[in-house]
């Protein structure tokens, strides 16, 4: 330092910056160099820009009131589309006068995944809810539920042998038996069914007017396709993710060979394939709805998926569990459902809901096998010659709707990730 | 696990029942056998069906005349050609906008991925926002919007909006360019360009061994760029400089000369670019969040510019945990290019429906979409994993 002064004659240095306030800010985030100084001011400027534009077209000269399309014809959007066709966007071909069902059932699907989405529910209560609200759901859908016998005996056979899995080492000899029981009555009740001594009944519960799938559209479609293309491809990804990681190379050769014939096609062959080849895969003479094809190649294609995700968690299990299982003299079942799934599945669960953000959005597809899905639905509203030239506005709700449903997904799924991680983040 | 562990301790003598791996085998033969039995059943309920509806099987179709236009091809198409031929046009035109998308999207994404940890908040709440908006509406939903926007908010070809002196010409029918006449000293700029490359590469290794020797930098990119731009421009002035364009005109209805890019193909690019940048900026962003701090401060401490370190020092970090997910990002703008059929498109899977509904021999059908997507998803993923296993770290 070359200015070193006498003491009297020092100059006070300048304070630093202030960097608390709305200009302390300011001038740190935005106007911290020259730069950025430049870069603030052009996106400003072009923000500023288009939205002034987006909100003198969506807002100020938009019309909302008009009654046919050429009333609409100005300059801004047409919102009174929307306003004439949200119902059917919504609901599609559904009865009109019956619309309060497919609301109500998309009210009961989504209180249903409102409610599993609660730490609190993930026990026994899951199956009460998904029971429940898949119930109801569907009630309101067809109108009308036939539960055959054979059903209703299978599930015996299969609550009885799940029981007995997981509850062998802790249940008393009662409850024991009346496992056996159950699998007991549902396997000897099925031979009987078979052999055609129980006649072919079912338990029918029709309170509402009968309406067929190909009906069905918009938003229920939407949710019933992805939340029940998740629910059975879970069950199935997990077994072929065991099969993976499974020692039996026939077994692992199986699930390797279809996980990645799967994963290497797109959705869209996988549909083309289900609506073309499904029909040719069956006897002749039986037919099977379009709806449910639709479905089994979301099921086929999602499980896939989650296996490869589930397969994530199970490899991040050190390996000492899998030997303290065999060790306590754990059998193969008992090691997996008891020690390796319930701690790996709790690692893959917000990679989980990131794949059905991703489901929910490739249901979309569906429409290209003519299922009127939410996309669909928006798609037709379009085709009315009353209201033709407004893609924008139609396309822009829907993605509003769709933008809304996964984004509060992400964010439940980041809320979750630190929320599970609270034990193992220091 | 159990399996492993007992195959290497002395075998005791237990019953079969109860022996691990005679009931493994018992197991599989279960298993493979159900398979086997279900794959029995829908073959042959598949053949009965065929046999009643009077459907041929074999892939004979491919030699016939396929009868159907197709509006995009990069080869010589016409309806007399044969399905083989119209299979292929649709292979080529899903090639050719899986390519180009990805490129463009690994551009965009890391543009906006290294946006989103900008210092200046404004750009980062931006590219913030960017992202949430196309990860969280479906692909199909852009796609349907670009399209209908294209063709029905541009003008018809007659009051086509002209940029740029009347060169370029926008209108609901695609986008119309001025080509340069073809001429022979456009196949020899081609090769002097690929001797340009060869030619950059080599220098790049000259100018890396004389700085590993003395310790001069040399720039590389710069000298390089230079050749590969400057060595076809020579060819092109050596070959008399031809200017000849083919400009675009409208004559009647519709535009001749020049050349056109289609709306389909326009709104499909688009929308791929768009949605997979997203995830591409998310990949990229962690990928760089990943890095420890110490590097970019060490780098900085060693007296590298911003742009050396970022080069030399972050960037092949980042890069080993940014290529594994950008793989299957790859994978899906291949795979999303399906989504062709629903805009109009002419891609693999457009080709296929059609030859399905003519021909009715939809397993053939399904089959040649699937040898298709997965050799395509099988070279991309090889191909990345040889990229992968060459900037992986190298240890012991």
């Amino acid at each position: 330092m070359t200015d070193i002064m006498p003491v009297g004659e020092r100059q006070p240095i300048a304070p630093p910056v202030d960097e608390t306030g709305p200009l302390g800010w300011a001038r740190k985030n935005l106007f911290s160099s020259w730069g950025n100084g430049i870069t603030t001011i052009v996106l400003i400027g072009a923000v500023g820009w288009i939205l002034a534009w987006f909100l003198d077209w969506a807002l100020f000269t938009a019309n909302f009131t008009a009654s046919t399309g050429a009333e609409c014809r100005g300059s801004g959007a047409c919102w009174a589309l929307i306003r004439e066709k949200y119902r059917y966007i919504f609901f599609g071909s559904f009865p009109y006068e019956q619309h309060w069902r497919p609301l109500f059932a998309v009210i009961a699907m989504l209180a249903m995944l409102v409610m599993s989405a609660d730490r609190r529910m993930w026990n026994w209560r899951l199956l009460v809810i998904w029971g429940v609200g898949s119930f109801v759901t569907f009630l309101l859908m067809f109108g009308q539920i036939h539960i055959p016998l054979s059903l209703i005996l299978f599930v015996a056979v299969v609550g009885g042998a799940i029981g007995l899995t997981l509850r062998s080492a802790l249940a008393a000899a009662n409850e024991r038996a009346a496992y056996y029981a159950l699998i007991g009555i549902g396997i000897v009740g099925l031979a009987l069914r078979i052999a055609g001594v129980l006649p072919k009944w079912s338990i029918a519960i029709a309170p509402l007017s009968y309406v067929e799938t190909s009906l069905w559209g918009g938003l229920p479609v939407t949710l019933i396709l992805a939340t029940y293309g998740l629910a059975f491809a879970f069950p199935y990804g997990i077994l072929l993710a065991l099969g993976r990681r499974s020692n039996l190379p026939l077994i692992k050769g199986l699930c390797v060979g279809f996980i990645e014939l799967i994963r290497g096609v797109p959705l869209i062959s996988l549909l083309i394939m289900a609506s073309v080849m499904l029909p040719l895969f069956l006897p002749s003479g039986t037919t099977i709805d379009k709806f449910l094809r639709a479905q089994v190649a979301v099921i086929l294609f999602a499980g896939a998926y989650i296996a490869e995700v589930i397969r994530g968690g199970l490899q991040s299990l050190p390996k000492g569990q899998f030997e303290a299982a065999d060790a306590m003299g754990l059998n193969y079942l008992q090691k997996t459902l008891l020690i390796i799934l319930p701690q790996a599945l709790r690692v893959v669960i917000p990679p989980l809901i990131n794949t059905f953000i991703g489901f929910f959005k490739d249901t979309s597809l569906v429409l290209i096998i003519g299922i009127f899905d939410f996309l669909n639905t928006a798609n037709q509203a379009l085709v009315d010659p009353n209201w033709a030239g407004f893609p924008g506005e139609v396309y822009l709700f829907a993605a509003f709707v769709y933008f809304i449903f996964c984004f509060s997904m992400s964010r439940y799924s980041k809320y979750l990730e630190v929320e599970l991680n609270k034990g193992t983040r220091r | 696990m159990a399996v492993e562990s007992l195959g290497s301790a002395p075998r005791v003598k237990v019953a079969p029942w109860n022996d691990p791996v005679v009931r493994g085998w018992v197991f599989q033969i279960v298993v493979v056998g159900l398979v086997g039995f279900l794959a029995w059943y829908l073959v042959s309920n598949t053949i009965e069906n065929l046999q009643r509806q009077k459907i041929a099987s074999g892939f004979h179709f491919l030699e016939r005349e396929a009868g159907f236009e197709i509006g995009d091809t990069m080869i010589e198409y016409s309806p007399a050609s044969t399905y083989a031929r119209a299979i292929w046009v649709g292979i080529l035109n899903t090639l050719r906008v899986a390519v180009l998308g990805i490129l463009l999207s690994t551009l965009l994404g890391t543009l906006v991925g290294v946006g989103r940890l900008s210092p200046n908040w404004l750009l980062s709440r931006i590219c913030a926002w960017y992202v949430e908006a196309f990860r969280n509406v479906p692909l199909l939903l852009w796609l349907f919007l670009f399209y209908k926007l294209i063709s029905e908010a541009f003008p018809g070809p007659r009051q086509a909006i002209s940029l740029l002196w009347n060169s370029v010409f926008l209108s609901n029918r695609g986008v119309y360019f001025p080509v340069p006449l073809a001429d022979p000293i456009h196949l020899w700029m081609g090769i002097a360009f690929l001797i340009g490359i060869a030619g950059a590469w080599m220098l790049g290794r000259w100018a890396k061994r004389r700085q590993e020797a003395t310790g001069q930098p040399f720039p590389t990119i710069s000298a390089g760029l230079g050749i590969i731009i400057v060595f076809p421009f020579l060819v092109w002035l050596a070959g008399g400089a031809p200017h000849h364009m083919s400009w675009p005109e409208l004559k009647g209805f519709n535009f001749s000369g020049g050349i056109v890019i289609q709306p389909e193909f326009t709104a499909l690019l688009v929308g791929l670019v768009l949605y997979t940048s997203a995830f591409v900026a998310e990949i990229v962003r962690s990928g760089i969040l990943a890095l420890h701090k110490g590097q970019s401060e060490a780098a900085a401490a060693l007296g590298l510019s911003r742009g050396q370190s970022m080069r030399l020092v972050l960037l092949p970090q980042a890069l080993r945990v940014i290529v594994p997910p950008m793989t299957s990002q790859y994978l899906n703008i291949t795979k999303n290019s399906s989504l062709a059929i629903a805009i109009g498109y002419p891609d693999l899977v457009a080709s296929i429906n059609v030859t399905i509904n003519q021909t009715g021999q939809a397993i053939e059908n399904i089959l040649i979409i699937m040898a298709a997507y997965l050799s395509v998803s099988l070279s991309i993923s090889a191909f990345m994993n040889w990229y992968n296993k060459s900037i992986a770290l190298r240890e012991r």
